[in-house]
């Protein structure tokens, strides 16, 4: 009699965690203040809406080893994964994440442009979900650097100018191309000559003139630190970085936009969802790419949204109420002399040159 | 002498041999004892052993190209590659088959990806020719070799071709090769261009850097552990606490403690400058290097080498080295000759625990370590969670382990496992 009672019982909480579990969906992000602004634009007005829990996973970073290693013990616990464009891309690849049309799986502008022409040319790859514009872009101590701010890439490479350390990104992706830049190679011709030894060359023998000088980093928050510590007189880091330390801790730091590498990122839904978990993140990406969502998420970060239609539409910073527009990356005043990041270049290269910039680095 | 042979095998009370009685006892123990572990033994052997076993085995593993392109790699096999022709048409044929079953199932990009670690612009050839060729159908479109040289060059290049043909084994000792700066090239085994040799490096500096860091925790640990195990026990387990302190303090942060410490601008320089031993303008440069990586991995593993000892040196009874001094020894001579040999062991057990986990840190070196400071972990990691390239993480994985065992075996053989204790 008690056993029954008791099997009945267990029974009855394991369907009532079954029906939980049904209104629960895990999304994968980065943390911090940028999980911060997603779970303020997106997050809880989804929630809100449709009574889905949303449960955050700052797993982004290694997003890409742990979906496939989840794919091959055939356990997919994620539903939504935020990852940068290049990961998207090698998730695509693998099969490990699921393709996407967006005319029939993202919302149309307000005044009816298709999902595919509002995102354009940022609809990386086949799976990949644009969601922000950032870049990755140069700060410098106001405060060391005396009157003569930089207002050229190329002052990194100036020691003379500009003595002290800096800091830029334990990887070869845009440093070489900031170095053969300042080689005197033309911006249209960076990755021509890139993908020869010897441009690869050229740029880690650019590199190496300032390598006594250079601080590695290889978390996005290293920089900001840096420069708040004056460990570094200038630092490579994501734009939104510099914002929080500018605006938000008041640090004497400058931007220098000069030669900014735009990157995207944005969501994925992994590969092998069980239909009902597919259509509930259908239904979220749905709600949370679209034309006011997007715009949202900048009011608590400085990252331009990935649709044209959100651009206008971009205000002013919820906390500090400080306008956001001329702190996108994609203002026309920031974005003067720009770069995108070349996804099927690196996709090729990436491996090669890493290993030569490895063991050059390792010297 | 010849009267018990004579009366054959010893009973037991109920008849039986006493041999075979004693065995059948002996082995429903054992089979009890087996039992009793068997939990521990199955989660051992499900969570622990046979991921390793299912990891490292990746270092050899290749079937991806003969299963991706089932058709063609028998037929490319037979092709000459030293010829300086394309393959025939037939492979292409074949190729167009193969391609459009993987193209459907998504597989075409994995073979690129796999591909593009042996030639770079494979990954994007496949990519761009994935999205043609989901639109061709295998039969009614023959012949293909003109389809294919006209939608990526690569295709009519002989070096794609000989890359396929080289690494379309199903077993491959290509990641092997990788992992010791040789390459696996159509033309034999040669050693990676000198611009890309950088592992072996690696292997040897986190050796090295391992036996440093290991050899200062000796010095700075045997002083601490004598210490505590000489004083009165409420001194001890007060300063105990200080010893276990930094193994309830998060990693991260006393790492991240050490870059406040060491760097330009960071407190032990500041104290510097400030006392005057330090000119401002050249301030030490002391983190971002080997030194900073062997100073935080020093106090990180200090712990590890220090209990090890205190354990064994509680046991070393002080009326030895009395009754040496009492026989005329020098403090020194007691010491060397009497107290420190039976310290020993603690030193032994010590030293394994720090070189072992040391050679495998790789927070501490890739927050610490700068570009001079890091480890062969750093690149694993690397390869695991941002190339994608698991074969080859795989087979460092696996040399590291071989190491770490063979310096384990020259161990047992120099100073004997026996004479390590942990207490």
């Amino acid at each position: 009699m008690k056993l029954t009672k008791i099997l009945l019982a267990t029974t009855a909480l394991t369907v009532a965690a079954g029906a939980a579990a049904a209104q629960e969906m895990t999304i994968v992000s980065w943390g911090g203040a940028y999980s911060k602004s997603q779970k303020n634009a997106y997050h809880d007005p989804y929630s809100e809406k449709s009574g889905v829990t949303i449960i955050n996973d700052d797993s982004s970073a290694e997003a890409v080893a742990k979906l496939r290693a989840m794919a091959e013990a055939d356990n997919i616990t994620w539903d939504v994964v935020d990852v940068v464009a290049a990961d998207a891309l090698r998730l695509c690849d693998e099969g490990l994440a699921m393709e996407i049309d967006p005319d029939t799986m993202l919302a149309p502008a307000p005044d009816g442009t298709p999902a595919s022409e509002d995102f354009g040319e940022l609809l990386v790859g086949d799976c990949f979900i644009p969601q922000i514009v950032y870049s990755t872009t140069f700060g410098y101590r106001t405060d060391l650097v005396g009157d003569n701010a930089p207002t050229d890439v190329c002052a990194v490479f100036d020691l003379d100018a500009y003595p002290g350390k800096r800091s830029l990104e334990k990887r070869p992706i845009n440093n070489m191309e900031w170095a053969l830049i300042c080689d005197g190679v033309a911006k249209d011709d960076v990755y021509d000559v890139l993908a020869t030894p010897e441009g690869q060359d050229q740029a880690l023998a650019k590199l190496d003139s300032i390598k006594d000088q250079v601080v590695w980093w290889s978390a996005g928050a290293d920089t900001p630190q840096l420069l708040a510590d004056g460990e570094v007189v200038m630092g490579s880091t994501y734009n939104g970085r510099l914002f929080s330390v500018i605006e938000e801790q008041k640090q004497p730091v400058g931007m220098l936009w000069d030669a900014q590498v735009f990157d995207l990122d944005g969501w994925i839904i992994p590969a092998g969802l069980s239909d009902e978990r597919k259509a509930r993140a259908l239904d979220y990406i749905m709600f949370a790419t679209d034309t006011q969502r997007l715009a949202d998420q900048a009011k608590w970060i400085s990252y331009g949204p990935a649709r044209k239609s959100s651009a206008p539409l971009v205000g002013k910073h919820a906390e500090l109420g400080i306008d956001m527009a001329p702190h996108m990356p994609t203002d026309p005043e920031n974005a003067k002399n720009t770069f995108l990041y070349n996804y099927e270049f690196w996709a090729d290269y990436r491996d090669d040159i890493d290993a030569k910039f490895q063991a050059w680095l390792a010297q | 002498m010849s009267d018990t042979a004579d009366t054959g095998p010893v009973l037991a009370a109920d008849g039986t041999p006493l041999k075979r009685s004693l065995a059948k006892a002996l082995r429903v123990q054992k089979i009890r004892a087996l039992l009793l572990i068997a939990p521990l033994l199955i989660f051992v052997l499900i969570s622990f052993i046979v991921p390793i076993i299912s990891m490292l085995s990746r270092s050899v593993e290749n079937d991806i190209v003969q299963n991706t392109l089932p058709e063609t790699v028998p037929l490319l096999a037979a092709w000459d590659a030293s010829s300086g022709e394309l393959p025939g048409e037939d492979v292409y044929d074949a190729l167009a088959r193969d391609m459009v079953i993987a193209v459907n199932a998504k597989q075409h990009t994995k073979l690129a990806t796999r591909l593009n670690y042996e030639q770079t612009g494979i990954a994007s050839m496949f990519r761009k020719s994935g999205r043609t060729i989901k639109k061709w159908d295998p039969v009614a479109d023959a012949p293909f070799k003109e389809k294919f040289l006209e939608l990526h060059d690569g295709w009519g290049d002989i070096e794609t071709w000989k890359t396929i043909q080289t690494h379309s084994g199903a077993i491959t000792n290509g990641y092997f090769l990788n992992a010791i700066d040789m390459q696996k090239t159509p033309d034999g085994i040669q050693a990676q261009p000198e611009n890309k040799q950088i592992l072996i490096k690696l292997f040897i500096r986190t050796l090295i850097m391992s036996l440093v860091i290991m050899g200062s925790c000796i010095l700075l640990g045997y002083p601490v552990a004598w210490i505590l195990a000489n004083l009165p026990a409420a001194k001890a387990n007060l300063l105990m606490i200080l010893v276990l302190l930094p193994f309830w303090t998060s990693l991260l942060v006393r790492t991240s403690a050490w870059k406040v410490m060491l760097q330009q601008q960071g407190v032990i320089n500041d104290v510097l400058v400030w006392i005057g031993l330090v000119d401002d303008a050249n301030r030490l440069i002391i983190i971002n290097n080997q030194f900073g990586t062997i100073v935080a991995m020093t106090h990180i593993l200090l712990p590890f080498m220090i209990l090890p000892m205190y354990s064994v040196m509680q046991t070393i009874n002080p009326t030895y080295v009395r009754a040496a001094k009492s026989l005329g020894a020098t403090d020194w001579t007691s010491f060397w000759r009497v107290y420190f040999p039976q310290s020993i062991p603690g030193i032994g057990a010590g030293s394994i625990l720090v070189f072992i986990l040391a050679i495998g840190y790789y927070i501490t070196p890739e927050i610490v370590g700068g570009t001079k400071g890091v480890f062969i972990s750093n690149r694993i990691a690397y390869h695991i969670s941002s190339s994608l390239n698991w074969g080859l993480a795989a087979a460092l994985g696996t040399i590291l382990l071989v190491v770490v065992l063979i310096l384990y075996w020259a161990y047992d053989k120099i100073v004997g496992i026996d004479n390590v204790k942990l207490g």
